[in-house]
């Protein structure tokens, strides 16, 4: 148990430090939200309209922006070697590097929702729901990105392949986080029911998303 | 003959050497008779002849869920039993299904278009199998980005076990969401709904696409094969250059390392 707390206290500290690279994510996250406005032009109806949508995307696009990092640093530096042949089994290891990752990366995306909500013109109901539904989502981001970012470390150049066989993937958590939060601000449907598909992907991603990255390490890394 | 003895790439070939002339004639007895019986089957009463694309549809569309199916299996082979031929039949079913699904998609959008008005609608079926395309596609590149095969093989038998979770979704999307795509109406309980002269020249011609899966698989398995034999000849003859050309001793196991790896 020691041995997975340093393991995630280890990774948190790496990202949030000079040259981690956690809160480029951020700045990802704000330079897509602000873009889109130039996309679709400055009409603050349609943009609040759009809002729930545009911010999942930035927060989707931003989460695989950091992905690469997930095992790449470690297995470049050899750490990564150690962690496999390491006594803890590689599946708690691997759960514990994601979720230091969800930490360092995924938590200031949804702390940054409710000012980049503003500049869409979400109303505070409305950035909430977004920022629930990221809460509750970006975990099964990491999860699943994780395994792609797996299977990347063990290529050569994998970082865009990565990107194709992980979009796919996040598909249906996309769907449900936006659903969800358009379900409080149009929507004749409920919250609640998107909102716990939202939640059983998360639970379901975290069950599947360790043991497929640690098999894919196991396998690749020989 | 069990399963095992299947194991070697050259009781492999020469059995399929045997039973691929067969599979073939098979094929196209069936699909002969298959489309000779989707010409003689009447009109619908609502869509008139368009309803005829259903039995080149609905066969790709079952294949495109098939074929990942077998794959998924395969990888179970290669990841659990590390039976040799597993990689090799995961590998050339991907390309396969990934045609099939194609014409699936591409089918069922000029069917689309006189029935509903439209080439793409973004519904439940429809995005869960452009989704199973896409993947397919990844893939496929993935296997392209290892050089190693047996390395390449095992991160793809990973990924396809986690895109198999995608095989009941589309099954049920129709269920589950509803939307433009019409229900199931052949497999489903309390049998087919569709009418006998619809039914039978479609699984006619569902059993003729499974026929002509299997004929391409098992050729481009053997081809794959065959890939493999020359690639590992092709390393061997490199590494006798390098053998006959730097005779020094300290390259010399270094050389005999990198054979051994590649064979």
């Amino acid at each position: 148990m020691t041995a997975l707390s340093a393991l995630i206290r280890r990774d948190i500290r790496i990202a949030l430090r000079v040259g981690g690279g956690a809160l480029i994510g951020v700045l990802f996250f704000l330079t897509v939200v602000v873009l889109m406005p130039f996309a679709v032009g400055p009409d603050l109806a349609l943009l609040s309209r759009l809002g729930p949508a545009i911010l999942w995307l930035g927060a989707l696009l931003a989460s695989l922006l950091t992905l690469d990092r997930l095992f790449m640093a470690d297995h470049d530096d050899g750490s990564l070697d150690l962690i496999t042949m390491s006594r803890t089994p590689l599946e708690l290891a691997c759960a514990a590097k994601a979720l230091a990752h969800w930490i360092a990366s995924g938590l200031p995306l949804i702390v940054a929702t409710p000012v980049l909500g503003l500049l869409l013109n979400l109303d505070m109901v409305a950035t909430g729901a977004v920022a629930l539904t990221l809460l509750a989502g970006t975990p099964a981001l990491t999860f699943t990105g994780m395994i792609g970012a797996a299977l990347a470390v063990t290529l050569h150049r994998g970082g865009l392949l990565m990107a194709v066989l992980v979009l796919p993937l996040s598909i249906p958590v996309l769907i449900f986080g936006v659903a969800a939060s358009q379900a409080v601000i149009v929507g004749p449907m409920t919250f609640g029911a998107p909102f716990s598909i939202l939640c059983a992907l998360s639970l379901v991603s975290l069950v599947i998303g360790p043991f497929a990255a640690a098999a894919s390490l196991r396998h690749g890394l020989d | 003959m069990t399963l095992i003895d299947l194991a070697n790439p050259t009781r492999f070939l020469a059995l399929t050497a045997r039973l691929l002339p067969w599979l073939a004639g098979a094929t196209v007895i069936l699909l002969a008779l298959g489309l000779y019986q989707a010409s003689l089957a009447p009109d619908d009463y609502q869509q008139g002849a368009t309803v005829k694309i259903m039995f080149i549809h609905v066969p790709n569309a079952w294949l495109s869920m098939f074929v990942w199916g077998v794959m998924s299996i395969a990888s179970l082979g290669t990841l659990v039993w590390r039976h040799p031929l597993a990689d090799v039949a995961a590998k050339a079913a991907a390309p396969i299904g990934a045609a099939f699904t194609f014409l699936a998609l591409l089918t069922g959008s000029l069917w689309g278009r006189p029935m509903w008005g439209t080439y793409w609608e973004w519904d439940a079926r429809l995005t869960s199998v452009l989704i199973l395309f896409l993947m397919y596609l990844g893939l496929m590149a993935l296997w392209r980005a290892v050089d190693d095969p047996s390395r390449a093989a095992r991160a793809a038998a990973v990924l396809t076990l986690v895109g198999a979770i995608n095989l009941p979704i589309i099954k049920f999307s129709v269920d589950w969401w509803n939307t433009l795509h019409q229900p199931a109406s052949v497999m489903r309980m309390g049998g087919s709904t569709l009418d006998k002269s619809f039914l039978i020249p479609l699984l006619v011609m569902a059993i003729a696409f499974t026929l002509l899966f299997l004929t391409l698989h098992l050729a481009a398995m053997r081809n794959e094969i065959l890939r493999r034999r020359v690639r590992s000849l092709q390393m061997m003859q490199a590494s006798r250059v390098a053998f006959s050309s730097e005779v020094g001793t300290g390259s010399r196991q270094e050389n005999a390392s990198k054979e051994v790896g590649a064979a």
